[in-house]
């Protein structure tokens, strides 16, 4: 930002060769990028576009689909319950999470490791054991429901029971809200961790009150960061179907009529066109919040100091309370679902057995899914971090080829606009075919090789999580100042030196979490992969559907806690790994 | 330095990942004895299935991919223009009569295929798609719910528009499931049109909730969330057999049903182990095992009718018009959802 104060005379003759080599890098990297973008997310809707305007048979009746579906009754409910759904959800899932990054960030309350890994909890929880757990507590023989199977009613003479009505609105809002409280956490946590303390200080010394400080620095200070989580909970509650498919009752959503169509139905066209109305919601957004962040500058300058929590006990008390009871909603879903993979016969035979961790009598790949699943999980971590932090890097701290730029941006942003059930069939129409015929020419698929293979697993799962993690990366690397960039630059440092030296070592943290966030969401994903696993790569996601379907729920529920098993041991061991690294890395940040 | 790493990620996202999985169309292209298996059928029943066929066929590899029956359909004709799978085995006749209509099976007549009863194959000669079992409707009732609720056990259709389920009663949704669609096609024919639209709406007084799977309302019903499911008969019975207090109810009026079948994939090369696996599948080794999970096999067997089963399955089966409705699928579902889908939840 202030590099574009520089006088233009500082470059010399000979300096001036060696930026433009260096800008010659800079442009490759990031048409490369743009590569990968628009192989992963744009040119496959093309096909899924091109279907939503044909008829079944593949002609072209231009938008008589579109006509077809409007005019259909269902649509007008769907559409408002999808918006009332993300709303309500947005609303709840950031204030809640917003409260809880800023409590763990600011205040001096114990045991602030344990709430936060309990807070990025149920990212390991695979969406279908969170729906079993929900309707273990919640549903009408649910513990909660039934007042802990009529515990109290028997010893105390109380009816405790509590009838949630979840199926319906109810119980997808409370997924919803599990669902997109750590992803909101994960993007307010990383805005909260970084403050300058100087600010505080000067509010201090200003004599503001508490609430006046809040309200004049914190808040600012987090506008990006909040900004960025509304926009990520609105559309991913808006485009998931998983909740609402199993504890949705009979309040339709968009996701879920797509899941109709071509599920239920194998009605491409209409499935095609309904991931297309889906999508414009989801544009509308990502412009409101390109206009709401035009003028963000960078939070962290080179002069800041970091801030460190002073004790204020009243506070750290309240962020205390808050924080357990949050913690506390969060680990009873969990723990139902590991609860319920041990109980005989639920809610009959309450007797714990570890029968259904036995998984040879059932389906789904048993533990050759598993590791499966760990690979690809491993793959999209890797691939994805680099990919995606880079390119985070590219689009921010850049500031040749603006419009391009843009796209790159654009197309990052966008792709969590797609339901991964819409990911999965679009690759399937854009990878599959030998031939691509485009306005009549014929030509091969360069990619097609790539269809059936673990890349093509590892790509969508980029894809599909995309854009929370580049967001992270994105509100990690606009808190750097600019101005450390230009004094390397001036000191004919090249970018990539800057970028590993001090750059990506600054930025570990969001790094590390970007790692974690792929690793996990690639071990519990479904909807995208379910369409596109090949015989030979079964994967354990797709176990847990094929188990609950078989109606072996228990066993299902046994799976999804060996997946989180496996996520919290590469979590665990990741902190362990790091942990020097990180303290050397992020010393600055100590008093 | 960092271009480097970059390119190297770049690099092992192509590589290493293909290195994993060499070559996407191994089922293509192999001379080798290498088949894909598309199947809907049950996991625990295709373990024991397949080990049969590895010691009778060693020479052919078979890879399975199992899922759903929407699932299974979806992904075989989203694949149309460059299929993946040899061989569709156990699936929806419905489904695959809308994959023979885009013109994606190749007609074949497996050897043995005179034994099949005629009501369970593909009018056409060679057959496009052969059956080998079936599946009806069941409702599953929770014995334990309907005790402490001092509730009737419901015996027949008419049963369950009684006043005293409501709200008791889960029901797969007909626009995402086969089961749901099985059940209300079997009631439109059973009753006629009118009738049968009068009926539904009865019924849709007592239901608590439509689900998106066929078997769900059943394992509703298991775990006490619902009392009645309008399920399918496998999945009641083998809950029962699990322990769960539910009791297989087959309707009075008869039940809804579908067949399951094989076909074979038309594509470019077309392998002789996909023959070889085709006429395996109707054999009557395999037959033997069919019998001892389905009441109804498309060949007649000796192994009796397994327990929890009606003991006459072939009466319980009410007339099905197939092409008829697969043709009128697309209405009834219309139809079906402007009256019940999309109104807010019943209280």
């Amino acid at each position: 930002m202030s590099q574009r104060t520089l006088p233009p005379g500082r470059a010399e003759p000979g300096r001036l060769a060696k930026i433009t080599s260096e800008e010659w890098l800079r442009r490759s990297l990031l048409l490369l990028l743009l590569g990968v973008l628009l192989v992963g997310i744009l040119l496959p809707l093309v096909p899924l576009g091109m279907r939503s305007l044909s008829d079944p048979q593949g002609n072209f009746v231009g938008l008589d689909n579109y006509v077809r579906y409007f005019s259909s009754p269902g649509l007008t409910s769907s559409l408002f319950n999808s918006l009332t759904i993300a709303g309500k959800t947005t609303l709840l899932a950031v204030g809640l999470a917003f409260v809880y990054a800023w409590a763990l960030a600011r205040t001096c309350m114990p045991g602030k490791h344990f709430f936060r890994a309990v807070a990025l909890l149920p990212l390991v929880v695979p969406p279908l054991a969170l729906a079993i757990g929900l309707v273990y507590l919640f549903g009408r023989k649910g513990l909660v429901t039934t007042g802990f199977f009529g515990f109290f009613e028997q010893n105390f003479g109380i009816a405790l029971g509590f009838d949630l009505n979840l199926y319906g609105q109810n119980g997808i809002l409370l997924g919803e809200l599990i669902y997109c409280f750590p992803q909101a956490f994960l993007i307010l946590a990383v805005a909260a961790s970084l403050a300058d303390a100087r600010l505080y200080e000067a509010s201090q010394v200003l004599n503001a009150s508490p609430l006046r400080t809040f309200w004049s620095v914190t808040l600012p200070e987090m506008r990006y960061g909040l900004i960025s989580a509304v926009f990520v909970c609105f559309t991913l509650a808006f485009t998931d179907f998983g909740i609402p498919k199993v504890v949705g009752g009979n309040y339709n959503v968009l996701a879920t009529d797509i899941y109709k169509q071509v599920i239920g139905q194998q009605n491409f066209v209409m499935g095609a066109t309904v991931s297309i109305v889906l999508l414009i919601p989801t544009v509308l957004a990502f412009v409101a919040d390109r206009i709401a962040q035009r003028h963000q500058n960078a939070v962290l300058t080179a002069r800041a100091t970091p801030l460190h929590p002073r004790p204020t006990p009243l506070l750290d008390r309240f962020a205390l309370v808050y924080c357990s009871l949050v913690a506390a909603a969060i680990l009873a879903v969990t723990g139902t679902v590991i609860y319920a993979s041990l109980v005989d016969v639920w809610p009959y035979r309450l007797e714990l057995t570890l029968r259904h961790y036995d998984f040879s009598k059932v389906g789904g790949g048993g533990w050759e899914a598993y590791t499966n699943s760990l690979w690809m999980a491993f793959y999209t971590a890797g691939v994805g971090t680099a990919i995606i932090f880079a390119g985070a890097y590219l689009i921010e701290k850049n500031r040749t080829w603006g419009p391009l730029r843009q796209t790159a941006y654009f197309l990052s942003m966008i792709s969590v606009a797609l339901p991964g059930l819409v990911i999965g069939l679009a690759y399937i129409f854009f990878f599959n075919p030998t031939h691509w015929t485009l306005l009549g020419v014929e030509m091969p698929n360069p990619f097609a090789g790539l269809y059936g293979t673990m890349a093509i697993l590892v790509l969508s799962n980029i894809v599909h999580f995309y854009t929370v993690s580049f967001m992270a990366a994105t509100t990690a690397l606009k808190q750097i100042d600019g101005e450390l960039e230009a004094v390397s630059a001036s000191l004919g440092v090249p970018f990539y030196r800057t970028f590993w030296r001090i750059t990506l070592p600054l930025s570990l943290p969001a790094v590390a979490e970007i790692a974690l966030y792929l690793f996990v969401n690639a071990m519990v994903t479904v909807s995208a992969v379910i369409l596109l696993y090949s015989p030979q790569i079964k994967l354990a996601s797709v176990a847990i559907v094929n188990l609950d379907d078989a109606g072996d729920t228990a066993a299902a529920a046994a799976m999804s806690v060996l997946v989180i098993a496996a996520c919290l041991t590469v979590r665990i061991l990741y902190f362990w790994i790091t942990r020097p690294l990180h303290r050397r890395t992020q010393a600055w940040r100590l008093p | 330095m960092k271009q480097w790493t970059t390119a190297i990620f770049a690099l092992l996202l192509l590589a290493g990942c293909s290195a994993v999985q060499p070559s996407g169309e191994t089922g293509t292209a192999a001379p080798s004895g290498e088949i894909t298996v598309y199947t809907a059928l049950e996991d625990d029943q295709i373990s024991s299935y397949l080990a049969l066929f590895n010691e009778q066929h060693p020479e052919i590899t078979v890879n399975i991919v199992r899922d759903s029956t929407g699932i299974i359909t979806a992904r075989l004709l989203a694949e149309k223009e460059n299929p993946q799978a040899d061989v569709v085995w156990g699936l929806a006749a419905t489904s695959l009569l809308v994959a023979e209509q885009q013109e994606m099976l190749e007609a074949y007549a497996p050897a043995g295929l005179e034994r099949v009863r005629a009501e369970f194959r593909d009018s056409d000669t060679p057959p496009h798609w052969v059956g080998i079992d079936t599946w009806f409707s069941a409702f599953c009732v929770n014995t334990v719910e309907v005790e402490k609720s001092g509730l009737t056990m419901p015996t027949s259709w008419a049963d369950l528009v009684k006043p005293e389920y409501k709200g008791l009663i889960a029901m797969p949704n007909p626009a995402s499931s086969g089961t749901g669609f099985l059940s209300v096609s079997a009631i439109l024919q059973m009753m006629g049109e009118e009738a049968g639209w009068a009926y539904l709406d009865q019924l849709h007084e007592n239901i608590a909730v439509y689900t998106h799977s066929g078997s769900k309302p059943c394992r509703m019903a298991g775990a006490g969330e619902v009392a009645i499911g309008i399920s399918f008969d496998y999945r009641a019975v083998k809950q029962k057999e699990a322990g769960e207090p539910i009791e297989p109810v087959f309707p009075a009026e008869g039940s809804g049903w579908e067949i399951e079948a094989n076909a074979l994939v038309r594509k470019s090369e077309i392998v002789p182990a996909a023959k070889v696996f085709l006429d395996w599948a109707i054999g009557d080794d395999i037959m033997q095992l069919y019998a001892g999970s389905y009441p109804i096999t498309s060949v007649a067997t000796e192994i009796p009718i397994p327990d929890g089963y009606p003991a006459d399955p072939l009466a319980q089966l009410v007339e099905n018009d197939f092409v008829r409705m697969a043709g009128e699928r697309e209405q009834i579902l219309a139809q079906w959802t402007e009256r019940y889908d999309g109104k807010s939840e019943p209280r």
